[in-house]
């Protein structure tokens, strides 16, 4: 299934303006560089603060993981963060093998992401 | 229930793919497919195949990218009644699964410094057995996912 994404902002209690990127399909070998695509481009505008709302992916694969840790390092070194909103079991059960879940803030719901979360 | 169990016929699926990475979701659907034939799997389950067996095709699709190879890559599946066996086969010039560099821990800042190395770490860990045999002809994985029965009886 091909990788659709689509970018909005979201504003957090602190008024902080975060990068939304809504993310759906199939996060694999495939797709992976197209998400990395989306992320440089988002942080070559100066959005170094980024949600990645992976709702609408129902499979990752180490590639996709790749990406997601190639993201965050990006940002880190802006000085900016990223978080996940993870929904689909499977993928948060991947990210939680791989200790994931213990590098990134991983969130049920957009409206979770608080400022200090 | 039973009778469906008792009935089950073993079965063997050899399928093979162009080295190129746009097959490799064709490669998850098929082998999913093949795993619900077996009656005594569970969702979960299969869906761990689908994932080890997709690092897995990807890993040998991606061998023969580098080794310059434009044979196809063969994946077979063996149907018993108490296990699922999935052998990956690719002709790239092969790789010593014990060079896979540890990753620093999750909480050291350096663990960002590696986007690579969890394909063959999330092959262990979603399938029941595995095993990489591997020499300079080539790389077999072999994955194995036991039927729910089986597992309850460890």
């Amino acid at each position: 299934m091909e990788l659709v994404v689509h970018t909005h902002t979201f504003e957090l209690a602190d008024a902080s303006r975060w990068s939304v990127l809504d993310v759906a399909g199939e996060l694999d070998v495939l797709a992976a560089p197209e998400l990395r695509q989306h992320v440089m481009s988002a942080v070559s505008k100066g959005q170094h603060h980024l949600v990645l709302d992976l709702s609408g992916v129902d499979f990752i694969d180490s590639f996709g993981l790749g990406v997601l840790i190639g993201s965050l390092k990006r940002v880190r070194l802006l000085g900016g963060d990223l978080r996940l909103v993870v929904t689909e079991p499977r993928v948060r059960r991947v990210l939680e093998l791989c200790d994931l879940d213990r590098v990134f803030t991983l969130h049920y719901d957009l409206a979770d992401v608080g400022p200090g979360s | 229930m039973t009778d469906h169990l008792a009935s089950f016929t073993p079965g063997h699926i050899v399928l093979e793919i162009p080295a190129a990475t746009e097959y490799v979701s064709f490669v998850r659907v098929v082998v999913a497919a093949a795993a619900e034939i077996e009656p005594d799997i569970s969702v979960e389950r299969i869906e761990d195949l689908r994932l080890a067996v997709s690092e897995a095709a990807t890993n040998a699709i991606n061998a023969h990218s580098r080794a310059g190879s434009d044979h196809r890559v063969r994946i077979e599946c063996n149907l018993a009644d108490d296990e699922v066996v999935v052998i990956v086969h690719d002709e790239g010039t092969g790789f010593d699964p014990s060079s896979v560099a540890a990753l620093p821990e999750p909480e050291d800042p350096a663990r960002l410094f590696h986007e690579s190395g969890l394909g063959v770490k999330l092959m262990e860990m979603l399938a029941d057995e595995s095993e990489i045999t591997s020499d300079e002809h080539g790389t077999d994985v072999k994955l194995v996912v036991y039927s729910s029965k089986r597992r309850r009886e460890g």
